[in-house]
């Protein structure tokens, strides 16, 4: 059975050659067999490797699968080669299971669109790509995989391409990732050169050996690869891309920038981890990166208007949590909660999505409200899921959340300050999951609201809320890929404080949004907190910040330099060819007697060269 | 036998006519003069080997000039044809009509 496995990434893969010949002429009905199909397939595959993987006894859990040389330069032999363990799988659940709930939710709410084929032409690509990314063996193949998913997220963002605000965040989306993308790309050509191999457990085995703890290359590397997973997962400071990618349809917001593609930079860490724990000081920075990261968007989450824009910086925030959890060196801890925030958040973006359609393509949510009663499915399913980002026992996240804020206080790199520091966050967290939940479902109806009911809007609404409600007790075969952080004993007052806090947000929210204390709103509405929210509101000013700094001078720079500066040089060769082509040309007259003229002048001057010389 | 002292008086003559030759190359428009003058010309450089092998007793100046008066021969054999097809074409034997392969 485990020899199939090429048939996951396979499948996907052929669902898009099969779209991309159909070129949209296909039935709707094939359409959604075929784009619908392949990834429910891979993940039935992915179901029977599981078993057969589950079956054998998990120190040995590795499978390789070389399929073929992809090319051969010296020593740099990458081949097309899958490599199966823990780590590998668990993203497999996620990117198949979860990817295929989302496909069959997009075949219902992307029907009336006229570019219905297209659509799954893109995410059958795009499984195919993230499939590949985390099986591959090498770290070439992982790239290619990595810049695959790259495409397709750039595709989908500008999938209605019509409009070109959404051609921009495409393009916004692209760019910004490409900055990590070069970082990464360098770390990799360093890695070869100091180390002489691209095959992912042969660079770690050998890493350990040539390197001591803390060396310099080390620490470059790992910094490098941290560039690269920073601009994938939407991490400070290359953030800035995931709530403009909010512009694709709202199924491709939880496939790919929820559920898959921005948790590969948390995979990227988890499978060079050996590399990373190398290193204290690139550790306690991946660290510092997932507390900041997860702080700024959780308080810039609190003041947002637009539905799938908070949940955006709660995508954000939470993957903060996963990088700080592998900053903290609870690996499998990150990986767990990379499965559960791939649960709750898939199930809050489709229920959005499932709101948003039943209110008319409305984001605002004050001008939603009171949707109780007109969606009582999109209701329960988003309560399950706020709980879940909540944190809630006994939910999936809340498992997956106390592991992290325990690691963080026990652990040499986190300490009680950024433990502090993410339990707020947590606290934060609680308060704009239930400011938005209130705020649509109760109050006031603003708008009048039709469910869109049926097989592929609630079925995958059901079995995420199920899922996410009971993730939390799944058992990830990690132990053989990554090392086991062990169950840390903190003191009982600091559990209690991570558990309790989150709860005394989501009462504060209530207080605030569904009783509307007219006392504690005029705090809110008023004086230094109201400026404050402004500049939350817009992401702590740093889109203005990266405008002035880098947008505005690379611009002025462009325009500046559009006559090519640098191709003035040059160009002297070429004027000076152009202009002896133009004297010698005159001498070419055509008179005869010129041309024995000058024949004689000639003859004569080489004479008396020769003569007074000789 | 020419005497050696007086080689000098025939290279002088031999340039003479060389320049002579060279004038009229340059100065006629009319393509007859002008295969004439080279002729001359010819004849100058001749006239310079025949003084020079006879000065110095070396056969080598004689066959020079048979050469030259073999390439003379030739010379206005395709000379002449190219003559006559100028004349065909503008009506003159001007070599300034032949001015169409300016550069």
């Amino acid at each position: 059975m485990l020899d199939w496995l090429w048939l996951v990434p396979g499948l996907p893969f052929l669902g898009f050659l099969i779209l991309f010949a159909g070129q949209g002429k296909m039935p709707k009905r094939w359409t959604t067999l075929v784009g619908v199909g392949s990834v429910g397939l891979a993940a039935l595959v992915t179901l029977l490797i599981a078993v057969e993987f589950y079956g054998t006894p998990e120190a040995a859990l590795t499978y390789r699968q070389t399929l073929w040389t992809w090319m051969e330069a010296g020593s740099l032999k990458p081949g097309f080669s899958l490599y199966l363990d823990g780590l590998a799988l668990s993203m497999l659940f996620v990117i198949t299971g979860v990817g295929f709930l989302i496909h069959l939710y997009a075949s219902g709410y992307m029907y009336e669109d006229e570019d219905f084929p297209r659509f799954f032409t893109y995410t059958n690509l795009f499984v195919a790509a993230m499939v590949m990314l985390v099986l591959a063996d090498n770290l070439v193949l992982l790239f290619l995989g990595w810049e695959g998913v790259g495409l397709c997220s750039y595709l989908l963002i500008g999938f209605w391409y019509r409009d070109p605000e959404n051609g921009r965040c495409a393009r916004k989306a692209f760019i910004v990732t490409r900055i990590g993308d070069t970082a990464f790309a360098i770390g990799l050509f360093l890695l070869f050169r100091e180390l002489g191999t691209l095959d992912i457990q042969d660079a770690m085995s050998a890493a350990t050996a040539t390197w001591p703890r803390d060396s310099g290359t080390a620490t470059l590397i790992a910094v490098l690869l941290l560039g690269g997973a920073v601009g994938k997962s939407a991490q400070l400071p290359l953030q800035t891309w995931l709530p403009d990618a909010m512009a694709g349809p709202t199924p491709v917001s939880a496939l790919i920038h929820a559920a898959t593609m921005v948790t590969a930079g948390v995979y990227l860490i988890a499978r060079t981890h050996v590399l990373f724990q190398l290193s204290t000081d690139a550790m306690q920075l991946v660290a510092l990166v997932g507390v900041l990261t997860l702080l700024m968007s959780g308080f810039t989450a609190l003041t947002q208007t637009d539905l799938k824009r908070i949940l955006a910086y709660s995508t954000i925030s939470q993957i903060g949590y996963m990088f700080l959890a592998l900053g903290v060196g609870a690996w499998s801890s990150a990986i767990f909660h990379l499965m559960t925030h791939a649960f709750f958040k898939a199930l809050l973006f489709l229920t959005a999505g499932s709101i948003i359609l039943s209110v008319h393509h409305q984001q605002d949510i004050f001008k939603m409200g009171g949707l109780r009663k007109a969606l009582p499915v999109p209701f329960a399913t988003f309560l399950v899921g706020c709980l879940g980002l909540t944190a809630l026992p006994p939910t999936s996240g809340f498992f997956s959340k106390e592991q992290i804020l325990n690691a963080v206080w026990s652990s040499p790199t986190g300490g009680q300050l950024i433990w502090a520091g993410a339990v707020l966050g947590a606290f934060i967290t609680a308060i704009y999951t239930f400011r938005m939940f209130f705020i649509v479902f109760f109050g006031e109806q603003q708008t009048e609201a039709h469910e869109h009911k049926g097989f592929k809007f609630h079925v995958p609404l059901i079995v995420l809320a199920v899922l996410a409600a009971v993730g939390g007790f799944f058992h990830l075969p990690l132990t053989s890929a990554l090392p086991h952080a062990g169950h840390d004993h903190v003191p009982l007052g600091v559990e209690v404080t991570a558990i309790a806090l989150p709860m005394v947000g989501v009462l504060l929210a209530y207080l605030l949004f569904y009783r509307q204390i007219p006392a504690l709103r005029q705090l809110f509405e008023t004086g230094p907190l109201k400026s404050l929210a402004a500049f939350f509101y817009s992401g702590w000013a740093m889109d203005w910040l990266y405008d002035r700094l880098l947008v505005k001078p690379f611009v002025a720079l462009a325009r500046w330099n559009s006559k090519d500066l640098v191709d003035q040089l040059p160009a002297v060769v070429s004027r000076g060819a152009a202009l002896f082509h133009r004297l010698l040309s005159l001498s070419q007259n055509g008179q005869l007697r010129y041309y024995v003229a000058t024949m004689a002048l000639a003859s004569l001057v080489v004479m008396a060269v020769a003569v007074y010389t000789g | 036998m020419v005497d050696v002292a007086l080689i000098d008086h025939v290279f002088i003559l031999a340039a003479i006519l060389f320049c002579l030759g060279l004038v009229g190359v340059l100065v006629r428009r009319n393509i007859i003069f002008m295969l004439i003058s080279m002729e001359i010309m010819l004849n100058a450089a001749g006239l310079a080997f025949i003084a020079a092998g006879s000065a110095w007793g070396q056969p080598d100046g004689q066959v020079m000039f048979l050469a030259v008066v073999t390439l003379g021969a030739a010379e206005v054999a395709v000379a002449l044809g190219l003559t006559l097809l100028l004349f065909r074409r503008y009506q003159s034997v001007d070599v300034d009509n032949l001015k169409e392969l300016r550069g």
